[in-house]
């Protein structure tokens, strides 16, 4: 059947409000990706063990709580210690564009803010995938 | 009601016709926020059932339609009340000695996600979340510290609080006993509505069964010791948050709230002794006749099932009143200026629906804690509704209306159409473990974010009327890693200083509780004043009742 | 990452390896038969159970629990979790993970989500086959985890050692609704959520049915209560599959299924690579002008006989 693009999306730390991980979720799904839904409450070890077993193409993360400048750093980190950093790590959430531009450096993929469109992220997704295959 | 019923029909066909004929509507939906068709017109053929003693009523009587007062904002204007909250139990004490120095009669307590997941500070999952979203309260000393010179025989209480609130309420009346204050003068609400939790908010511990048990205990204690205090604030506010439609909103959080009724009834407690003391807390989304209609038809429900239904006698029991917040999901992180206008037509719509207290959200905050400057805005909107605007000098001025009235029809329906639904799938809780309501809002958000990118929805400032290049400034988020250490060191002092065995005997006492029928409550308090800390009751709880985790449906 | 190297690390239970290997199977792309070739000979390590039933009925929660209970007899278990592909949009979520979070770091578990990607029939096969991949690797239990809808239940049935079958009890009568064939399949019935009403006139029921039924070589298919939930009576399920184990290898069955579910597997195989080989770019041609005609010079039957015909003449 060809080439799925599989996405894991998760949120980490104690925060519930996942509505936004949801309609990603649902976006993702109807743009024909396979989406593996880990949800609520994921470490960052939960979340790269399972990007490693799902062979996932992007890691994507909800992070509504201010915690991304620890989150995504760490999830990077183990990425790289596990070998997977050849994976895209993205998200979305309450980000500040600074903060964006700091984690863009450090190797994250492009994010995701308030009013974001989920369809920006899907083309991005695709982008980054038709890239990956060339390369 | 009407008289020439039938040829007003007629007529306002002939009358749509000529419209079609000489006028062209604009390229937009005409939907509410919650994608149903708006009636273009109102008219009498739309009520001709409409009963005026049936439907209506006056203001402070059955079926409460028009409001649960008699004088509704003329005898007493809805209560302002700012959910505010932060850092250290010291911080936050300051803040209250502050608040009522000030004439405000009531404290709003907001916990840390820690706290509110049930889990100490120096819980390894603490870690970064201490004292960020809210006061941390992992022991009686926190709640101590906290209440600190507070008359607790005096001041109201809300406390923003869930799964583990049977836990900080333990903490909330040893205080109370340790100030000499007689419990039955405790006035206040504790949220603890777990049923929300699993349908939305998802900062759920135990399974729902087990959640019940532990809230009908409280209710049962309640109701005994401190008959003032209201047990329940059944919310709406979270479910619509998580993407519900006003419908949704209104269904789901009645059908909760008979549940407990219910619960409870099923334990043999006296309905016209606890209902009194349910309370409701609902959303002020963006469509102002919806979100009014909404109100007006939850009293009505309400009152129609727990007299006609659960058999209460005592009209205390029948009404249902309510505190609204402004919708947090409306504000933009795009010209947040703009969120200003949307929240005051909110809270007129609340207003308008007869609300009992309010608070209206602060510009900024998609991105953070409000500034000072936003969070005196938001009280102003209250304040210029309530003196300038002339709406509380009427009651309920919208009854009446063709098309309010309709509208309130048609809500009313759409709830007991839920209420089908949910009782053909065996009731709330095997509605949840089946994810019916959790799909239900995952569609209704879904949709709602479609129509916003196809623009059958248009968000000002986000998908119409942008800024270019708009620079969105989020203040950043200081994560003042200093609380989260205090509260480390002193919790590491409290397990050494206490009496051990004394914690570990009452933690027995209270597993076994837990693990019959014993009411846990009086055991919490127990536990609380020997300083057992939050985590290490609700790890006890735990082993005893499980986790809960989410169906996967979707 | 050259195939050899490949087949290498997943001899050596290196989960990377594992995981790139299932996808390269499931988007039927890499050297995905070469490497499932080079790891036919380690085979049949890994005692495969497949898990069944409708919606709701509790299956990954039941999974979850028997995989801790698998853990603690020092075996180590992999889970495949299916989950249905939209037909409109070929997309899915696959959201089994959500129970079974706790089980992520342990190294002795491994979970993979599959979507059934509308394959007709061919599931089973890409199952079976990421089955092999962990067998291989040498997990010694693999469970499969299918959703109730459609054919994937059947189809699973052809995968597994051990089939069972999850129901819960409803109002109703539910075994008049049971959709056709999953009374067949069933090795062993789990009636779940057992403290729900109506349980034990279930369990009644079922056995009664079952009991009309014919049994497969001897074996009796059982009905077992649980509430996965809580985690309840799980121990009665593995004793069981341990059971129905023991009965296979005595009566030769278990060489047997597995000489049936091959045979089943190689006829799929072939007729995908007939079907692979079929479709050439004239042959496609072919039957695009032939739709496109108005009204058809020949019958479908026609056609499609001659189209054949020429595939015989060519090879």
């Amino acid at each position: 059947m060809g080439k799925k693009i599989r996405v894991l999306v998760a949120k980490p730390g104690l925060d519930g409000h996942d509505r936004g991980a949801k309609v990603v979720a649902s976006a993702m799904r109807d743009a024909g990706f396979e989406v593996i839904y880990a949800g609520l409450r994921q470490t960052p070890e939960m979340i790269v063990e399972t990007a490693i077993q799902e062979d996932v193409d992007v890691i994507a993360l909800s992070i509504l709580s201010g915690a991304h400048m620890t989150i995504f750093p760490r999830v990077m980190q183990l990425m790289r210690e596990n070998n997977i950093a050849d994976k895209l790590l993205t998200g979305g959430g309450i980000i500040p564009e600074q903060d964006m531009q700091k984690l863009l450096q450090m190797g994250v993929g492009k994010l995701f803010g308030p009013g974001s469109s989920t369809q920006d992220a899907v083309a991005y997704i695709r982008e980054w995938v038709a890239k990956k295959q060339e390369t | 009601m009407f008289n020439g019923i039938d040829q007003l029909y007629e007529r306002k066909q002939k009358w749509i016709q000529e419209k079609e004929r000489k006028t062209k509507d604009r390229d937009a939906k005409f939907i509410t926020t919650s994608g149903e068709p708006v009636e273009l017109l109102g008219t009498p053929d739309l009520l001709s059932d409409f009963d005026f003693d049936q439907d209506l009523g006056f203001p402070g009587e059955y079926p409460y339609t028009r409001g649960v007062h008699y004088n509704m904002y003329r005898g007493r204007l809805w209560t302002m009340r700012q959910f505010a909250g932060f850092g250290t139990p010291e911080d936050s004490n300051r803040r209250y000695h502050y608040l009522l120095k000030r004439g405000q009669g009531g404290l709003s307590i907001a916990f840390d996600l820690p706290t509110l997941m049930g889990r100490d500070s120096d819980d390894p999952l603490s870690e970064g979340e201490v004292g960020i979203c809210g006061v941390a309260v992992s022991s009686l000393a926190d709640m101590e510290t906290l209440l600190q010179g507070l008359p607790l025989d005096r001041v109201s209480t809300s406390m923003t609080i869930n799964s583990p609130a049977a836990i900080i309420l333990a903490f909330y009346i040893a205080v109370a006993e340790k100030q000499g204050v007689s419990l039955p003068t405790l006035r206040g609400t504790i949220q603890n509505d777990i049923l929300k939790e699993y349908i939305a908010q998802k900062e759920y511990i135990f399974p729902p069964e087990e959640s019940m048990r532990i809230i009908v205990d409280m209710i049962e204690f309640c109701t005994e010791h401190t008959p003032q205090w209201n047990t329940i604030s059944i919310s709406g506010y979270h479910i619509r948050e998580a993407g519900a439609t006003a419908a949704q909103e209104l269904a789901f959080t009645l059908a909760d709230g008979f549940a407990y009724v219910e619960a409870a009834q099923k334990r043999g407690l006296d309905i016209d002794q606890f209902a009194p003391r349910l309370s409701f807390f609902f959303n002020a989304h963006n469509d102002f006749f919806e979100e009014i209609a909404k109100y007006r038809a939850a009293r009505r429900i309400w009152a129609r099932h727990m007299r006609e239904k659960y058999g209460a006698k005592n009209e205390k029991s029948w009404l249902l009143r309510f505190h609204t917040q402004t919708a947090g999901c409306s504000l933009t992180a795009q010209q947040p200026e703009n969120n200003i206008v949307r929240v005051a037509y909110q809270a007129m719509a609340a207003v308008l629906g007869g609300t009992q207290s309010l608070h209206t959200n602060s510009m900024d905050e998609t991105h953070a804690l409000p500034s000072e400057k936003a969070a005196t805005i938001a009280l102003r909107t209250q304040q210029v509704l309530a003196y300038e605007t002339g709406i509380p000098h009427a009651i309920d001025p919208l009854a009446g209306s063709y098309f309010v009235e309709n509208l309130t029809n048609k809500m009313e329906a759409q709830a007991e159409e839920y209420f089908s639904r949910i009782a053909d799938l065996g009731g709330v809780i095997p509605a949840i473990e089946k994810g019916f309501f959790q799909t239900e809002i995952a569609k209704a958000a879904y949709q709602y974010q479609k129509e916003i990118e196809n623009k059958d929805r248009i968000i000002v400032g986000v998908n119409d009327f942008q800024e270019e290049n708009e620079k969105i400034e989020i203040p950043l988020l200081e994560i003042k890693k200093a609380v989260e250490e205090q509260q480390i060191r002193r919790l590491a002092d409290l397990r050494k200083k206490r009496d051990n065995h004394a914690v570990n005997e009452v933690l027995a006492e209270l597993k076994q509780a837990a693990a019959g029928t014993q009411n846990i409550m009086p055991i919490l308090v127990k536990a609380a004043k020997v300083y057992a800390t939050l985590g290490e009751m609700v790890t006890i709880l735990k082993n005893e009742f499980g986790e809960y985790t989410e169906p996967t449906e979707f | 990452m050259d195939y050899n190297k490949i087949v290498k690390a997943i001899l050596n239970s290196d989960r990377i390896a594992i995981a790139k290997a299932i996808t390269q199977i499931e988007d039927e792309t890499g050297a995905y038969r070469e490497i499932l070739d080079a790891l036919y000979p380690k085979l049949g390590n890994a005692y495969r159970i497949g898990v069944t039933g409708p919606p709701g009925a509790g299956k990954s929660t039941l999974t979850k629990h028997l995989a801790r209970l698998i853990r603690t007899q020092n075996l180590s278990v992999g889970i495949i979790a299916i989950d249905p592909t939209s037909p409109y949009t070929g997309g899915a979520v696959l959201g089994d993970r959500l129970r079974m979070g706790e089980l992520t770091l342990d190294r002795g578990v491994y979970i993979r989500s599959m979507a059934s990607r509308g394959s007709l029939g061919g599931l089973a096969a890409t199952a079976t086959q990421a089955a092999d991949v962990l067998d291989a690797a040498g997990y010694d239990v693999v469970i499969y985890e299918t959703v109730g809808v459609g054919q994937v239940e059947l189809d699973i049935a052809d995968a597994a050692d051990t089939t069972m079958v999850m129901l819960v009890p409803e109002g109703g009568d539910i075994i008049q609704g049971l959709k056709a064939g999953l009374m067949e399949i069933g090795d062993i019935f789990i009636l779940n959520k057992y403290d729900r009403p109506g349980a034990e006139r279930m369990q009644k029921d079922l056995e009664y049915v079952l009991h009309l039924k014919e049994p497969a070589g001897g074996w009796e298919s059982r009905v077992l209560p649980t509430i996965a939930n809580r985690g309840e009576k799980i121990d009665a399920v593995w004793q069981e599959i341990v059971h129905h184990r023991e009965f296979l290898q005595a009566q030769n069955l278990l060489q047997t299924r597995r000489r049936a579910r091959l045979e089943k597997r190689l006829k799929v195989l072939i007729r995908t690579e007939i079907e692979h080989r079929f479709w050439t770019p004239s042959r496609e041609k072919m039957l695009s002008d032939y739709l496109k005609k108005e009204q058809q010079n020949i019958s479908p039957y026609l056609l499609a006989s001659q189209m054949v015909e020429e595939l015989m003449r060519d090879s």
